[in-house]
């Protein structure tokens, strides 16, 4: 098993004749991955790297039973596009993009969560179902299967951490980069508790960083409902406050969302938080062993 | 994008809220002019983009307008935590009663706004909730469904604000929820809120931050911008797309990705040692950004050593790599670069730097294995160990 996407996962991608969406599009499907179509309006009936492309999210399901989105559209339209695709019905929604405005991602997250559907990020790299599925813009090559699930705010620390794992011999399960925007469709909370119920995977690499509160609120479910070991990283100790580091989430306001409050609550709890991304793997390797 | 005060009260007073009369000053005659206006009794309000800009002097009082004309003439050109008074707002003097705070943020752990409220004010929201943790409130607004009066009664009520007030707070909470959601803005603030001795409830002060990912919906306010507030390296950086934030130490950091250019000015203060910046080069990028970000380390002076961390996922290690030869050939850069380079296209990168060190007799260039490597490179040559 793993979570989110598998190799019953059919994906359009939404954009796919952009520059962006069309070359992710194609190292998708090398991938393995099973894209089955693409929307761009006004581009409805076309062909696009042997895939049919729709005008609307609507006729692209109806026309090739897919039930996940990639979403690669420019910022200014990307909320919309990821309305149309819960409208459509689509299951899991993937949103790549960054910079979308704040008010359009708080519209957009009541809207998905009513519907009961999964949004991963924005501001994303996406989700990696090792050697199943791969929905975003994460380079395969550095990843192999085994069992432990990975969850970030950051993209390339993932790949960083990642790639000290294969290195050691240790497999992946499922990488889930759920973003680095301050509303996000799915919480580090949301994606432990899918790895908790995942028979694929053993232990949870969970990587943070500063602003916002989702990491502690990650330790509390931790402590309370996580029978499988977490292991961590926080970036961001030297972040200055009232800075916006790069991701428009990783801010620390108001004394709030230092790298030192995550990793006080996430060590309260038990979770080992390596200090760098070398020591994460190592940590890793420790616990699996015992 | 943060507002200065004079421009955030004018948005208010379109929307109705009361504010002071005042006007913006940008000389001591013009301050003058504004002050025998206004009768004589003004306050100086410096308009610089930073918090506790009254402890550090920038606000001052004055009884007449020569003293105004003469407080001015001290005021314009102070530097207030890195930033300097060029303008002033002169307002005419209130009789205060009373402080209170009313504000909206972004909730990011609601996914909605917060409405705060408190029947004390004058000090941040933060000092307020640990000093009155009982003459504070808050409720959290649906973006769904909006503000409603029984929330704005629950927080009034809650933050034990005396009753006689609450109808004249309730006529401004509604216009700033207004302004809040028209503007799309990250925050709104009134703090303080102030009861004048003669019974009016007036914004004594104003803050307002628009979503900057938003701005293009909102070109009034872009115009707005003041670029004078912004670091002028952060600013060039901005204008070629790549984010850098300024920081206080002497390693020039370029990496790739924000979670990995916080990690790596991480690993250099672990190694004691002080990162002098965050720069993030973002992903997939040329050779011409990576040039670029170099060119925009070497603006500041204390840098004595650059440690580009770049791990490729979408970022090809040998479009990076031309990047630094091409940085080497057009400019001079008279400190060592410490480099690594892993994932995509690792070993052609590699490749080409090597060349490169071997064919032009490059000492500076230290090609690493690991980011924890590189960080103890750097912090080394740092220190000139």
């Amino acid at each position: 098993m793993a979570i989110i996407i598998d190799e019953n996962t059919r994906a359009i991608v939404q954009g796919i004749t952009g520059s962006q969406g069309r070359f992710h599009a194609e190292r998708m499907i090398a991938y393995g991955t099973k894209i089955v179509g693409g929307v761009t309006p006004g581009k409805g009936g076309s062909e696009v790297l042997g895939v049919p492309v729709f005008d609307t999210v609507k006729e692209a399901v109806e026309g090739t039973g897919a039930n996940a989105s990639v979403i690669f559209v420019p910022a200014a339209f990307a909320g919309d596009a990821i309305m149309e695709a819960v409208d459509a019905g689509v299951e899991v929604i993937v949103a790549i993009t960054e910079g979308i405005p704040v008010y359009d991602e708080l519209k957009v997250y009541k809207k998905v969560k009513a519907e009961g559907r999964i949004l991963i990020g924005p501001n994303c790299p996406g989700v990696m179902s090792v050697e199943k599925s791969h929905l975003g813009i994460m380079p395969p090559q550095i990843f192999s299967e085994g069992n432990v699930g990975i969850v970030s705010r950051s993209g390339t620390l993932t790949y960083q951490v990642a790639y000290n794992l294969t290195k050691l011999g240790i497999g992946q399960s499922t990488v889930v980069g759920i973003g680095g925007d301050r509303i996000i469709g799915t919480s580090f909370v949301e994606v432990l508790e899918m790895f908790e119920k995942d028979d694929q995977t053993e232990l949870v690499v969970l990587i943070g960083e500063i602003g916002g509160t989702d990491e502690e609120e990650a330790a509390k479910f931790i402590e309370k409902k996580m029978s499988k070991p977490v292991v961590g990283y926080i970036a961001g100790i030297t972040a200055p406050p009232g800075k916006r580091m790069g991701h428009a989430g990783a801010i620390i306001e108001g004394g709030k969302g230092t790298a030192e409050s995550k990793i006080k609550a996430l060590n309260e709890v038990g979770v080992e938080v390596g200090r760098t991304p070398m020591e994460v793997a190592e940590i890793v390797k420790r616990k699996l062993k015992g | 994008m943060r507002m200065h005060e004079y421009q955030a009260k004018q948005v208010f007073r379109q929307h109705g809220i009361p504010t002071a009369r005042g006007e913006l000053a940008l000389n001591p005659e013009q301050v003058r002019k504004i002050a025998e206006k206004l009768g004589g009794k003004v306050v100086l309000k410096s308009q610089v983009l930073v918090g506790g800009r009254g402890k550090a002097g920038g606000i001052k009082l004055a009884n007449s307008a020569d003293e105004a004309y003469e407080l001015a003439k001290q005021m314009f050109g102070m530097v207030i935590k890195g930033h300097r008074v060029e303008k002033l707002y002169v307002e005419e003097q209130l009789e205060i009663d009373r402080e209170m705070y009313v504000g909206f943020t972004i909730d990011r752990a609601s996914k909605g706004f917060a409405l705060i409220v408190s029947s004390v004010g004058g000090m941040d929201i933060e000092e307020i909730a640990e000093k009155h943790p009982d003459r504070i409130a808050r409720v959290t607004v649906d973006p769904t469904y909006g503000l409603w009066d029984y929330q704005i009664r629950e927080v009034l009520y809650k933050s034990n604000m005396p009753r006689e007030y609450h109808k004249e707070v309730t006529r401004i909470i509604k216009p700033l929820y207004g302004i809040l959601v028209h503007n799309e803005a990250e925050l709104t603030e009134i703090n303080p809120l102030v009861v004048t001795r003669d019974g009016r409830i007036i914004a004594a002060d104003a803050r307002l931050n628009i979503d900057d990912n938003a701005l293009y919906r909102h070109p009034e306010l872009k115009e707005l911008k003041d670029y004078t507030e912004v670091d002028q390296t952060e600013r060039i950086a901005e204008e070629k797309g790549l984010n850098f934030v300024k920081l206080d130490g002497n390693i020039g950091v370029i990496a790739n990705g924000a979670g990995m250019s916080m990690a790596t000015m991480d690993l250099i203060y672990l190694e004691g040692g002080k990162p002098a910046n965050f720069l993030d080069v973002g992903g997939g990028a040329s050779s011409e950004v990576v040039k670029e970000a170099v060119g925009i380390i070497l603006m500041d002076e204390s840098v004595k050593v650059i440690f580009m961390n770049i791990f490729g996922g979408i970022t090809r290690c040998d479009e990076v790599a031309k990047g630094l030869i091409t940085a080497f050939s057009e400019m001079e850069i008279p400190v060592p670069v410490v480099l690594r380079l892993a994932g995509t296209n690792e070993e052609e990168g590699r490749k080409l730097i090597g060349e490169f060190i071997k064919e032009k007799g490059i000492g500076s260039i230290h090609l690493v294995e690991t980011m924890e490597e590189g960080a103890k490179k750097a912090v080394e040559l740092a220190k000139g160990v």
